[in-house]
């Protein structure tokens, strides 16, 4: 809350249209198909808050290109993050799991920003406790760089280089009311692990 | 959120209302294989319990242990308490050891007030002599939310020795943050002294409460700590007093039968009422675990200090 009225200070500039984002969506959509024989025993699971309805947009496209229903969920980290003990305890976000389980699938993790890459590897603690996917992937709308874990997104919305004195804000029709994503100058006191990233705006979870 | 939890009337309607969603997700883990989280990995709960309790203590391990953290159980009997040790030496004690959290449940009402000023760690109140139960509040509120969809507007009636009750209090106060009405039921010597200020209502006539209400919650008569003759009889008590099934009847249709536990079968409760569908006793120990998580994780898992 408090990083996102700093936000609004500083000045914001759109990198994203929403026309672009729809089409990044259908491309990542068309990719998945792909790579996993038309999204055969293909779960996606949003991290949230804003990779949920991420993943159940793109599970929308890949139903309409296949027509079968391609289940979709969301899986909340908190529990499982290694930057815990640096905040005040936070509020948890919802874990759905569709109920077949994700046993022997393969799991698409979806989320809005790739950083740091710490939110990947919570994830990936929280789904061994869930299951055993057959493989896990990963796919993000838009890939920050500033990685700080070995993680590599499998499909990507747009690259955005960026420098970590920015941040960058995804806002989405389900959430926000419209669909963008800025970026905007913004002063924080340390990389993308410290730990300081806005709630709402996503820019520096990783 | 405050450092400690010892009064349900420390919670804001935030607070309490945080506690109960994250609760809300917790809940799940229930259903899952692995039914453990990593968050309190290296931190260390002491379950300080001065008097007896399986339910609550067993609840708070469970909790602290679903969530990774290391828990030293401590009771007063075979310790060196029973060798006259006093409390602020026993929290010194505790305090070199290290704890994070300390879960007391101690005779004396303001014990763990007294024990928040002496420790570094979180205190949660598990009971304090006749005044406050504010976990089992929370899990009494979870259960209602859970089963009946809202809190607010829900008529609750307290049924039995409020006089001795710290779930009573609890209760009351938390439901009245949360936008509940409740009315306390019982005979005039088991209602306590100022009962007038708390915000609830009173009344001495069940029979009159029961179709009103949306939840009914009988309290166990603590013989225990009855110095004196508050009712002529457990027979006069029981029937005045007791929920048995011709007063399950009167009840709305939807209504819920809660009991904190242990019951007094045939006293306050009957034994078929117990056991009705209406009943959430078995549900209030389950719900217990999953509330106490979302405690220990709220006051524990970020940093320390606000």
């Amino acid at each position: 809350m408090h990083t996102a009225q700093r936000g609004e200070q500083a000045e914001r500039k759109p990198v994203l249209e929403p026309a672009e984002i729809g089409r990044a969506l259908t491309r990542i959509a068309h990719e998945i198909l792909e790579r996993t024989d038309g999204g055969a025993g293909v779960v996606l699971l949003g991290i949230p808050t804003r990779g949920v309805p991420l993943a159940a947009r793109l599970a929308a496209r890949m139903a309409q290109v296949e027509g079968h229903p391609v289940p979709s969920g969301s899986l909340d980290v908190t529990m499982y993050r290694d930057d815990l003990r640096l905040r005040p305890s936070r509020p948890l976000g919802r874990t759905a799991v569709p109920p077949a389980g994700i046993d022997g699938t393969i799991v698409v993790l979806v989320d809005d920003v790739l950083y740091s890459g710490r939110t990947v590897r919570a994830a990936l603690d929280a789904l061994n406790d869930i299951g055993r996917p057959r493989a896990v992937q990963l796919a993000v709308l838009v890939d920050r760089g500033h990685r700080e874990l070995p993680v590599r997104p499998d499909y990507v919305g747009k690259n955005i280089p960026t420098s970590q004195r920015e941040a960058v804000h995804v806002l989405l029709t389900e959430t926000d009311g419209k669909d963008l994503v800025l970026i905007s100058d913004e002063p924080r006191d340390g990389g993308p692990a410290s730990g300081s990233a806005s709630a709402t705006g996503s820019g520096g979870r990783g | 959120m405050n450092r400690h939890l010892i009064s349900a009337g420390d919670l804001t309607r935030d607070d309490a209302l945080l506690i109960l969603d994250t609760a809300d997700e917790l809940a799940q883990l229930a259903d899952r294989p692995i039914k453990k989280l990593p968050t309190l990995r290296g931190r260390t709960v002491v379950n300080l319990f001065f008097e007896d309790s399986t339910r609550t203590r067993i609840s708070f391990e469970a909790a602290a242990k679903r969530l990774s953290a290391d828990v030293i159980n401590f009771s007063a009997k075979g310790s060196s308490v029973a060798k006259g040790e006093s409390l602020k030496d026993t929290a010194l004690t505790l305090e070199a050891m290290g704890a994070d959290a300390v879960v007391i449940r101690h005779s004396a009402s303001g014990a763990p007030h007294r024990l928040a000023g002496w420790v570094r760690g979180s205190v949660l109140n598990a009971g304090d002599g006749s005044h406050e139960h504010p976990t089992q509040a929370l899990l009494d509120a979870f259960t209602m939310r859970r089963r009946l969809g809202r809190l607010e507007g829900l008529r609750v009636t307290i049924v039995g020795d409020v006089l001795h009750s710290r779930v009573a209090r609890s209760n009351v106060l938390l439901l009245s943050t949360l936008g509940a009405d409740v009315t306390l039921v019982a005979p005039p010597t088991l209602l306590p002294y100022g009962v007038g200020v708390w915000p609830c209502a009173t009344s001495y006539d069940l029979d009159a409460a029961l179709p009103k209400s949306d939840v009914v919650m009988m309290l166990r008569v603590q013989q225990e700590r009855m110095t004196a003759a508050y009712f002529p009889s457990v027979r006069e008590y029981s029937r005045r007093y007791g929920l048995d099934a011709r007063r399950m009847a009167m009840l709305p249709e939807h209504a819920l039968v809660m009991h904190p536990g242990p019951m007094n079968r045939g006293v306050e409760i009957a034994a078929d009422v117990a056991d009705s569908g209406r009943s959430t006793i078995v549900e209030q120990v389950t719900n217990g675990v999953t509330v106490r998580m979302a405690v220990l994780y709220l006051l524990l898992g970020g940093a320390d200090g606000p």
